[in-house]
């Protein structure tokens, strides 16, 4: 389907909050093996105790999951997770690095500044989901991603644990497809 | 978002007409806080932001002040602290005099932090805790000795968990929306700017602190940096760095030793 539309994927970046968690217990075990994009995930963390979450998803899948270091390079086959307490930035030489400003949308990590920052990085090669969520936190990032020319999907509002940040970001009309989560993984495995 | 391209041409400039490098800094966050400024400052075009910014000393400082980030907290990542306490202060104790260095402070919540850690090891009369940051707004915050009043709960706590015993309001007095810190901690406290990227060495440290200040450079000039805090130190002193700061992968690893596995100080050992 829609997914001639992108032409190579150099990056996923997903983003969610309550009620994500559920999702990427399943999409990330799903994964084929030799999946060969890099991921990186931002997770609002409320819902799990900080160092869990890495273990918790590395428990999940076989590939490789890190949480994010500055100056890490974005290799295939590895999940990076943002870490507590900072906000994780994609530089245009496709490493990462991280940063202690200010809470956006009372998040940090926030969702908008990793979307925003990797939009300027990968430009039409990103490609960008927003999970369940009770927060703004992710819409703006998805107008940015669109505009500069990657694909943006949101999970159905009407399947996500929490409606109310998919809903944002469709208002933005800037997304590309609507997906339920149960559709994420076998999409993702046949992405180029 | 503005253009990349017209924010190394900006930057270029800023180095010709004042001095302050910033070309050495990751890109992505710096990138950012241009783009909020530029907005923030409702400037007609971009292009003549950077004009006003060549012609007005007064803005350009506003223009430092603002692209840095100096979000701070009291005893920011409690465990830190409570590490310093165990494994750091007793050994700064054996000697006659301590000097501290506190490499970009921001206002200053790093500083009394640890004043209050060496009051407490009954340390504080025979130290030094010199502070500074590129940042002179800050710097002037920081001086006050003055926090607003709503941080003082999740201070507490933090402290606390840094292993203080105490009741954390006997370290201020409250007025207002103001927390006035002790003064007899404030009085150990030297003030100053100084530019990691351009100033050089000033003193002999026994402890040098800098923390969530590395990550926003790349690494080469995190590599001139550690360099510079490693011809400031003690042949034994000891050096901590931020949460997610390492001295792996740079030219001074080899001569450091960290104290405590997993956490961010290491000890110099040559
Ligand atoms: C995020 S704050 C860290 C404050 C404190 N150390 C902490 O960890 O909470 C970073 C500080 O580094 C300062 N800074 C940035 N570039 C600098 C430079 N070239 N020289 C000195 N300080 C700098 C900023 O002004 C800011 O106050």
């Amino acid at each position: 389907m829609a997914q001639e539309q992108i032409n190579k994927a150099g990056l996923i970046i997903i983003g969610g909050s309550s009620g994500s968690l559920e999702v990427l217990m399943k999409v990330l075990p799903a994964l084929k093996k030799d999946f060969a994009i890099p991921l990186i995930i931002i997770m609002h963390r409320n819902t799990v105790a900080d160092s869990a979450l890495t273990e918790l998803f590395a428990s999940r899948t076989s590939l490789n999951v890190k949480e994010a270091d500055e100056k890490d390079a974005l290799q295939a086959g590895y999940i990076y997770i943002a870490p507590p307490d900072y906000h994780l930035l994609t530089e245009a030489d496709r490493t990462l690095s991280l940063d202690v400003s200010e809470r956006v949308h009372y998040c940090r990590p926030s969702i908008d500044v990793s979307f925003m920052s990797a939009a300027v990085a990968y430009k039409n090669e990103l490609v960008a989901i927003l999970l369940s969520g009770a927060n703004a936190d992710g819409a703006a990032g998805i107008k940015t991603i669109k505009e500069a020319g990657g694909y943006t999907i949101v999970q159905e509002p009407g399947e996500a644990g929490v409606s109310y940040m998919p809903e944002q970001a469709l208002l933005t009309n800037a997304v590309d497809r609507v997906m339920k989560g149960d559709e994420l993984a076998e999409w993702l495995n046949n992405l180029k | 978002m503005v253009e990349a391209e017209a924010i190394e041409l900006l930057l270029h400039k800023v180095v010709s007409r004042y001095g302050y490098d910033f070309s050495d800094y990751a890109r992505a966050s710096l990138h950012r806080r241009i783009d909020l400024f530029y907005t923030k400052t409702k400037q007609p075009s971009f292009t003549l932001m950077q004009e006003r910014l060549m012609q007005d000393p007064v803005f350009f400082m506003n223009f430092v002040e603002q692209i840095t980030v100096n979000v701070t907290e009291m005893f920011r990542d409690a465990g830190f602290y409570k590490m310093l306490r165990e494994h750091v202060l007793p050994v700064l104790a054996t000697y006659p005099f301590i000097r501290i260095w506190h490499a970009g402070c921001s206002t200053g919540e790093e500083v009394f932090s640890l004043a209050i850690l060496l009051k407490e090891a009954n340390l504080l009369h025979k130290s030094i805790l010199y502070a500074t940051d590129i940042n002179q707004a800050v710097l002037a915050k920081a001086k006050t000795g003055i926090f607003h009043v709503a941080t003082m709960r999740q201070n507490s706590e933090n402290y606390i968990r840094s292993g203080g015993k105490e009741d954390f309001s006997v370290y201020y007095h409250a007025n207002h929306n103001n927390a006035k810190f002790d003064s007899a901690l404030s009085e150990k406290m030297i003030f100053s700017t100084h530019n990691l990227v351009a100033d050089a060495s000033f003193n002999e440290f026994q402890l040098i602190l800098c923390r969530n200040v590395l990550i926003y450079f790349n690494r080469e000039l995190q590599g001139k940096v550690l360099q510079l805090f490693d011809r400031s130190l003690d042949s034994l002193g000891f050096l901590a760095l931020g949460s997610k700061e390492s001295l792996k992968f740079s030219p001074i690893a080899g001569y450091y030793k960290q104290v405590v596995y997993n956490e961010k100080v290491w000890r110099k050992n040559k």
